[in-house]
């Protein structure tokens, strides 16, 4: 008779362990990937694009996806090429990424952080993608910033301006090439002095949540620097419309400048609307009351119509400059598309060539590998001058563009023109300042 | 005292928004008992009919300019509109620019034709059903309607100025006899709420002084008598659809100066109107009228920095805690009547 090694309570533990492992995500497991998620097999690699392609920001989104879509043709070794051709790193050879044909999936984040996070994970756990990109709102990218950073991929941040991308939320997987707050304020700061001078009644409209609250704060902290006061920071929720309840207390507060920390929607309802209030045509103190808006887009501008003229603001990249990377770029979008691209196409093109250069310099599609190749990395000829990826919060630093709403527009493009080209230099900060004080960068996470 | 002005004048101009809005919301309600979740759409549609005559008069042909480069490089495309080049610059552009007044003769028969469609094609097949099915479908309406705008016009808000000559302010505190200047008011928005008032009169007076009127406030009484007596009531309650859907279209026209039209408008307005039309009284055309104009002054003055440092966040909750107070102590809303949705 034979005697069964199979006792109750270690069948119970072994069914215990073996169902804990089957019920962990696909895409934590390590079995049948080389140690990390989603670990490309066969001849093809998987990237997800993940930016609003409705509600309020779908524009700068479907501009995103436009040159994405452009980015992976490059890759692949189709066009002309792009800023490939004028890239500093010479890896990448048309042929894939380390010789993987590279394959796109596009979610949709609607703007939403919950909505996001289901469309990144819905890409990672189902469409196997070893890299996201994208999105639009600080919002978005901190909450998709923090999954990518559980699930082991990593994250090339789009469009997102708070601080706390790479301040407070920041994350080992996430990396941001867009600029900041902090640096919209350090750019601004001496041309508003210039144009300005140094005693400003400062009035802030400001949309309420993270990307709201640190351009106010930089922007506060920037003109204060240079004299002026804050009147008065009233919080304004996102997709306001009518904003006149906000703007008729303006009129009797004493301000003589209006800061409009908004953005997309609310930047053109807002700045229309304090527009038809007259702000513009009053003196107050002696002076012309002036509105600024911090951060500017191609596509807000166009929203805005001849609201913009002469209004300031700040950009990360403009297709008007004159280098050989923004000519490439614009040649190729502009060729394929019929129109040029916006800020947010050229960060969102950039963050898949630099992810394809990084995993090319590493040899290797691992997260930790990819971060490491990134870390403290510096680049050229993609249309910011010289650049580098900061290893202690994954900041991009470059030169910044200071932007002025053209007063005679001489066709459709022409919208906003570069008042200056802020010297890098000039917009960086320490690690731990106090704008982006807190929270941890932690430790790479491969997934498995 | 020129902010408390300010703000009345606000909310008089948020309220006449609010008040034609729900004032159609309401007439549907009223006539053919259906919750229109649509009807926010119908206002999106008509602000789009702006934006349409807008890109119509726009229309333009290119000439090659030799002298001037576009973005790549090439011979600049200069776009010249037809108007000018029909009429001359001086009156080509004059016509341009009264696009959004212009507009206003175009949305009212085009809306009466949308609202027909709706009502026929689609509404009618839930008279019967209950209530939750008629927000259901409607509700999905509005998500398409959207959606199609969107296809067409991009998601992002599109600039509809007003005539150059409604640029600016109007000095609302000469009138008042105080200091000139002390308080200016924009021009259009003086001219939205002038507008909705004409409006308003003027569908009030066409329910209460004409035949056709007073047969569709008898039938909102009693359809099934009004039908004995041998009136086709369903035709009337179609064209009142059509009347309604043309109010909304012209509130959207009349409002693009003010907000930039997007896909997404008329869900904005549209839970706003809702509660302008419970707290009015649901099916009461008056009540409509009295809950917008005083939503909206409510709504400017919980904006004031002065009462958002008391409550903070007041301006985001004030309508909702409004219509929670009159639905405890008045069920039926301001001037609602009873039997309306208590069956």
């Amino acid at each position: 008779m034979s005697k069964s090694n199979f006792s109750r309570r270690g069948v119970l533990k072994t069914g215990a362990i073996a169902g804990a492992g089957l019920a962990v995500p696909t895409y934590l497991r390590a079995d049948g990937h080389a140690g990390f998620t989603n670990a490309p097999q066969g001849s093809t690699v998987k990237i997800g694009f993940n930016v609003p392609q409705t509600g309020p920001y779908a524009e700068e989104g479907l501009d995103e996806l436009r040159a994405q879509e452009l980015a992976v043709e490059h890759l692949n070794g189709m066009g002309d090429g792009g800023m490939m051709n004028t890239f500093s790193e010479k890896n990448l050879k048309g042929n894939g990424i380390l010789g993987k044909k590279v394959e796109f999936v596009t979610g949709d984040t609607q703007t939403k952080s919950d909505v996001a996070r289901a469309s990144a994970q819905s890409m990672i756990q189902k469409d196997e993608c070893i890299m996201i990109n994208g999105g639009s709102s600080s919002g978005v990218a901190i909450a998709v910033q923090g999954l990518c950073q559980e699930a082991g991929v990593i994250f090339m941040a789009g469009l997102t301006h708070s601080n706390d991308t790479t301040g407070k939320d920041k994350k080992a997987n996430g990396f941001r090439h867009f600029f900041n707050g902090y640096m919209s304020g350090a750019a601004l700061g001496p041309v508003l002095e210039k144009e300005y001078g140094n005693e400003r009644q400062a009035y802030h409209l400001t949309a309420d949540y993270t990307w709201g609250w640190t351009q106010q704060e930089s922007i506060a902290a920037s003109t204060e620097a240079l004299g002026w006061n804050t009147v008065q920071d009233v919080r304004t929720p996102v997709g306001a419309g009518d904003f006149s309840s906000y703007i008729a207390p303006i009129l009797n507060s004493g301000a003589d400048t209006l800061i409009l920390n908004h953005y997309g929607g609310d930047m053109v309802n807002s700045l229309t609307q304090a527009i038809q209030f007259g702000l513009r045509d009053k003196q107050v103190n002696g002076k012309d009351f002036t509105i600024i808006v911090p951060l500017y887009s191609e596509l807000m501008a166009a929203g805005a119509g001849s609201n913009i003229q002469g209004v300031f603001g700040s950009m990360n990249w403009n297709w008007q400059l004159q280098d050989e990377g923004t000519k490439a770029f614009v040649k190729s979008f502009g060729e394929k598309y019929g129109f040029p691209p916006s800020g947010a196409a050229h960060t969102c093109y950039v963050q898949t060539l630099l992810y394809a250069d990084a995993v090319e310099r590493a040899g290797t599609f691992n997260p930790c590998g990819v971060v490491e190749a990134l870390e403290d990395f510096d680049f050229d000829g993609m249309g910011n001058g010289p650049t580098s990826y900061r290893g202690a919060d994954h900041q991009c630093f470059k030169d910044v563009l200071v932007m002025k709403g053209t007063e005679a527009p001489t066709n459709q493009f022409d919208t906003l023109e570069i008042v200056e080209v802020t010297p890098r230099a000039q917009v960086e900060y320490a690690p731990d300042h106090p704008m982006f004080a807190g929270g941890d960068l932690g430790e790479c996470n491969p997934g498995a | 005292m020129d902010a408390f002005i300010l703000q009345i004048l606000n909310g008089l101009d948020k309220g006449s928004a609010y008040a034609l809005i729900a004032l159609g919301l309401t007439l549907i309600f009223g006539t053919l008992g259906v919750v229109n979740f649509a009807h926010g759409a119908l206002f999106m549609i008509g602000a789009f009919c702006a934006v349409t005559v807008q890109k119509l008069l726009g229309l333009s042909f290119d000439v090659i300019d030799p002298t001037q480069t576009d973005f790549l490089g090439n011979p600049l495309k200069v776009a010249i509109p037809y108007v000018e080049a029909w009429f001359g610059p001086a009156i080509g552009g004059a016509i341009q620019d009264w696009s959004v007044p212009l507009a206003i003769l175009v949305v009212i028969p085009v809306m009466f034709l949308v609202g027909w469609a709706m009502e026929r094609g689609l509404i009618k097949h839930f008279y019967n059903r209950p209530h939750a099915d008629q927000i259901l479908v409607t509700f999905g309406l509005a998500i398409v309607i959207g959606e199609i705008i969107k296809a067409f016009f991009g998601a992002n808000p599109i600039q509809t100025p007003a005539p150059e000559v409604f640029i600016g302010t109007v000095d609302v505190g000469a009138w008042l006899g105080m200091d000139p200047g002390s308080v200016a008011y924009p021009t259009w928005r003086m001219v939205y709420f002038f507008f909705s008032a004409i409006i308003i009169a003027a569908v009030f007076a066409f329910l209460q002084f004409t035949t056709f009127g007073m047969v569709v406030r008898a039938g909102m009484a009693d359809r099934e008598t009004v039908g004995l007596l041998g009136i086709d009531i369903d035709k009337r309650f179609t064209l009142m659809f059509g009347l309604a859907a043309a109010v909304a279209g012209m509130a959207g026209v009349m409002y693009t100066p003010i907000l930039s039209p997007h896909y997404n408008i008329g869900m904005d307005f549209l839970v706003l109107s809702f509660v302008v039309v419970v707290v009015g009284g649901m099916g009461s055309l008056p009540g409509a009228v009295l809950a917008g104009f005083l939503l909206g002054i409510l709504q400017s003055f919980a904006s004031m920095n002065e009462v958002k440092a008391l409550i903070p966040g007041i301006d985001q909750i004030i309508i909702y805690l409004v219509a929670i107070i009159i639905l405890l102590t008045r069920p039926r809303g301001l001037m609602g009547r009873k039997g309306v949705m208590e069956d």
